[in-house]
């Protein structure tokens, strides 16, 4: 008997959003065997779609003007018909909830359905750097408790002073995160009891830090110059959370709410090409899967593929609609690769990829995914086919020289130096510069030093200053920012001096 | 399985309080911005949202960033013909090329982050220079009066609302839908009969058959209701706010060359909220612009905000003027009216109690409200002395000195005084 499709008209209903979802489940789960958290739908409006999108796409946050100017912006471009919303928010939570608009066709709910509710979904539970980064049981939790708190402290110091504190952390937020060490697990509970214990016995501890008693120094440490911190540290507001002498306990406990949250999104950031790659070869390839099964429509397919090719659409650089590279389309394009390598092996397939020759595709793909970030993963898999398909060259931008220098182009000699250029180029910790707590002058002025470690000589941006500001804000006192080159020679010093009045906000 | 869930009917509004965080912030700079609006549109249209546009270098949460500079090495797609060692001239402008996807963000020339104030919006801030008391606030943005208007058809409602014309229309037209198959086959059955009896005898079984399914027929027809509660309509009535009715405000300005833009400017704040209060309650209201140095002229509203002359003031050229006005088009049977003067006090000497008893004698027994504010730093002059005693005697005039927009606010005092009870 042949199978009837399971809709035929756009219009979407609940009743088939739950037979398509059946559907794809039993490809997804059935046949692919992705392994997912349990998934939630949630139908919402446009104007819900603004809302979560203007809190970074949290279901609850706390409040702050940016993501009202985010909210007002947004509104603006979408009323205006300049921009469409994103078909798709999905939040990595246990139940991972993905967001349907109301204004999608049955077609667009099914893709979404695919690539969020399954595709991230399964990138969200498998890949390493979210399965040690972040917890999706708790994250929800933690941020109805965010919320709370700073509610709480806006009703006991006035809005305005959570406000600056927040604008200084949210300006460090990307020096929030520990880089290389593996994070504690968030959990509501824990985190409650631990907060009080916290604000009490941290607040002791940094006192005995600066303790205005002069000591007498009868030994010889008097000579011996101590060293603060030991080490630089790369977790900028970890340490002035830790170490900053005039914060309040309360102060303390929102830096670290803002380094818990930029904790929470540092992987999404790591594996933009991976995670988005992923989610459209698996909607791509559920769909297609559905259609082999006659359970959809050719006109479904049609306004699918019509879809699907937007998404993946890279413009040259010599468009006028070019903005750098397309992660959907990089991504895609490296998980179709890898599987063609392990089905249908070329010879230049054989020298650059002997390990995937030969096995199972499935298997191949999964291990990619759960085991790399967007720099490691270029730099392991990008084939030449796909730097020959995207016909990448790289551009080589020296202000010493007058002219830009192209160093290697899609072919023979070019493919592993593009392959490196491009890993790097998805490596934060050099697009952003790398700054990292040099020392505190303990004895003198307790003014704070940082130090930017220079990477090919390329220099700090104009916000360099008004960045400066928020970190002496927080700080209390005056704060010094260094820029070393290579030779670890100082070639470029700012300064913020803090205000004369030793208090803070 | 997964677990499907309709939040559109969960709260919509998430990021209003965000979104008032952002007004909050940039308060100043919007405040700004409806200063600039509130000159530049006429008082009839200054109850509409506005666009604000804030440099979006105040507006920037600033990051460590690179700049520009040292070693940049980019990978593109969609190579054309370049090859490996070409060396090429470096884009202007940042862009395209060799610039990199960040040159938008470190660009001089960006624009103004703009958005769209709304109405209410608009308004708060209006008022906020011009410390009004809460109730006031909301009286001038709430409407007080609801008048119903017609809005058509319902099917059901009280009795006194039914519309006869319309039910029997109805039923009209429900009996000839009923009763059509029925009437053709009576006349059907009719015709047969006719014939019939032509030939047949009066008592044969075929005749008496046909009797009686006229008969039965006929009963049918009888049986259809004149009129059925389904052909009831009624007429349709709803709320809509609605001013009373209609008043004449009349603008009197001093444009001598002593009046500067910013003496105007408080002016035209004045005039606004004078308008708006009078808005609220009157459902038609007219300006008229009257403008006087030595001697009076009625003009546009472009022309009294906009264009400037100079020499000395007599005032009582211009209440001369409203006068009239009042006389010849504004009757006072039919018009509310009221007046606002605003100067900066000079006028010439023994003008002044020709003025005060043009006041007292033509223009006060026929207005609701006469307002007067004085724009001024110095000393009061003769005027202010002359309308001081005026203001004695006469209930419905007020006056009051300004030097800042928050001055203005008390000048109205009385005016809502006096009508609490138009005030739900």
């Amino acid at each position: 008997m042949k199978p009837t499709p399971i809709s035929t008209s756009s219009e979407w209903s609940f009743d088939l959003i739950e037979k398509y979802d059946r559907e794809i489940m039993k490809i997804a789960c059935g046949e692919y065997h992705l392994d997912i958290y349990p998934v939630q739908l949630e139908i919402i409006t446009a104007e819900q779609m603004m809302d979560a999108y203007s809190s970074v796409g949290m279901p609850v946050n706390y409040h702050h003007w940016s993501f009202g100017k985010q909210f007002v912006a947004t509104e603006k471009s979408y009323k205006r018909g300049q921009m469409g919303l994103a078909y798709e928010i999905v939040i990595n939570s246990n139940p991972c909830i993905a967001y349907l608009m109301e204004e999608n066709s049955m077609m667009m709910q099914a893709l979404v359905t695919a690539h969020a509710a399954y595709g991230h979904n399964s990138f969200f539970k498998g890949n390493y750097l979210f399965r040690t980064w972040t917890d999706a049981e708790a994250i929800i939790d933690y941020l109805v408790f965010a919320k709370n708190y700073l509610a709480d402290c806006e009703r006991m110091y006035g809005i305005d002073a959570v406000e600056d504190l927040l604008d200084s952390c949210h300006a460090l937020m990307n020096y929030g995160v520990d880089r290389y060490k593996r994070p504690q697990k968030l959990s509501l509970a824990k985190e409650k009891i631990r907060q009080s214990e916290r604000e009490h016995y941290l607040q002791l501890q940094v006192n005995d830090l600066w303790r205005t008693i002069p000591r007498r120094n009868t030994d010889m440490e008097i000579n011996a110059p101590i060293r603060f911190p030991a080490e630089p540290q790369e977790n900028i507001l970890y340490f002035i959370e830790k170490s900053a002498p005039l914060l309040e306990p309360w102060q303390r406990e929102v830096i670290r709410i803002v380094r818990k949250i930029a904790q929470y999104f540092y992987p999404q950031r790591q594996t933009q090409v991976m995670n988005e790659g992923w989610a459209t070869f698996w909607h791509h390839t559920i769909l297609n899967r559905l259609y082999e099964k006659q359970l959809v429509t050719d006109g479904f397919m049609m306004e699918f593929l019509q879809s699907h090719t937007n998404v993946v659409l890279q413009p040259p650089v010599h468009s006028h609609w070019y903005s750098g590279i397309n992660p959907y389309a990089l991504g895609f394009a490296m998980y179709q690769d890898i599987c063609r390598i392990c089905r249908e092996p070329t010879d230049e397939d054989r020298a650059w990829f002997p390990e995937l020759v030969g096995k199972d595709w499935r298997e191949s793909i999964e291990f990619a995914m759960r085991n790399f970030k967007d720099e490691s993963f270029i730099s392991q898999y990008l084939s030449p086919k796909v730097i020959r398909d995207f016909r990448l060259f790289a551009v080589r931008d020296d202000d010493k020289d007058d002219k830009l220098l192209i160093p290697a182009i899609h072919d023979e000699t070019g493919y592993a130096e593009i392959r490196r250029t491009l890993s790097e180029q998805y490596n934060l910790g050099s697009r952003e510069p790398n700054i990292q707590v040099w020392s505190v002058n303990l004895r003198g002025d307790r003014s704070l030093t940082l130090r930017h470690f220079m990477h090919q000589r390329r220099p700090l941006g104009k916000t360099t200053e008004e960045v400066l500001k928020h970190v002496c804000r927080l700080w209390g006192f005056d704060v010094r920012l260094e820029s070393v080159d290579q030779q670890g020679q100082v070639i470029q010093t700012s300064e913020c001096k803090a205000p004369e009045h030793n208090s803070l906000f | 399985m997964a677990h499907l869930i309709d939040r559109r009917l969960n709260g919509k509004n998430k990021s209003a309080v965000n979104r008032e965080r952002f007004l909050r912030r940039f308060k100043a700079q919007i405040k700004q911005s409806v200063a600039k609006a509130i000159k530049g549109r006429a008082i009839t249209d200054i109850q509409a949202g506005e666009k604000i546009s804030i440099p979006s270098k105040d507006i920037s949460e600033p990051v460590f960033q690179h700049g520009s500079g040292g070693i940049k090495e980019i990978i593109h797609p969609g190579n054309q013909d370049f090859i490996r060692g070409d060396r090429i001239a470096r884009p202007q402008g940042g862009g395209g090329g060799g610039g990199g996807g960040k040159a938008s963000n470190q660009g001089e020339g960006e624009d103004d982050f703009v958005f769209e104030l709304s109405r209410e919006e608009f308004m708060k801030v209006f008022f906020e220079d011009l410390a009004l008391p809460n109730l006031v606030k909301t009286q001038l943005l709430g409407t007080q009066e609801m008048k119903s208007v017609r809005a058509g058809f319902i099917n059901d409602g009280t009795p006194t609302n039914i519309n006869i014309v319309r039910s029997l229309r109805g039923a009209l037209s429900r009996r000839i839908a009923l009763s059509a198959p029925i009437l053709s086959e009576l006349t059907q059955a009719e015709e047969e009969l006719d014939e019939l009896l032509e030939l047949a005898e009066e008592d044969s079984f075929r005749v008496r058959d046909l009797r009686e399914k006229i008969r039965h027929l006929r009963s049918r027809l009888y049986t259809i209701p004149f009129i059925d509660p389904f052909d009831l309509r009624y007429n349709n009535r709803v709320k809509r706010p609605f001013p009373t009715s209609q008043a004449v405000m009349f603008c009197i300005m001093d444009v001598s060359g002593s009046m500067d833009e910013n003496k105007k400017d408080i002016a035209k704040r004045f005039f606004i909220l004078l308008y708006l209060f009078l808005e609220k309650q009157y459902e038609k209201i007219e300006l008229v612009f009257i403008r006087h140095h030595t001697s009076a002229t009625e003009v546009s509203e472009h022309d009294f905000f906009h264009s400037r002359e100079s020499g000395g003031t007599v005032v009582s050229s211009a209440l001369t003027l409203c006068s009239e006005v009042i006389q010849k088009r504004y009757p006072t049977e039919d018009w509310n009216i009221y007046v606002a003067q605003a100067s900066d006090g000079d006028n010439w000497d023994s003008d002044s109690s020709q003025c005060s008893s043009i006041l007292l004698e033509k223009i006060l027994p026929c207005v609701q409200y006469y307002a007067y504010i004085e724009i001024t730093q110095g000393e009061p002059q003769n005027l202010w002395h002359e309308y001081q005693k005026i203001a004695e005697q006469i209930k419905h005039f007020a006056m009051q000195k300004i030097r800042t927009a928050a001055d203005i606010y008390p000048v109205f005092r009385e005016l809502f005084k006096k009508q609490p009870h138009t005030v739900t």
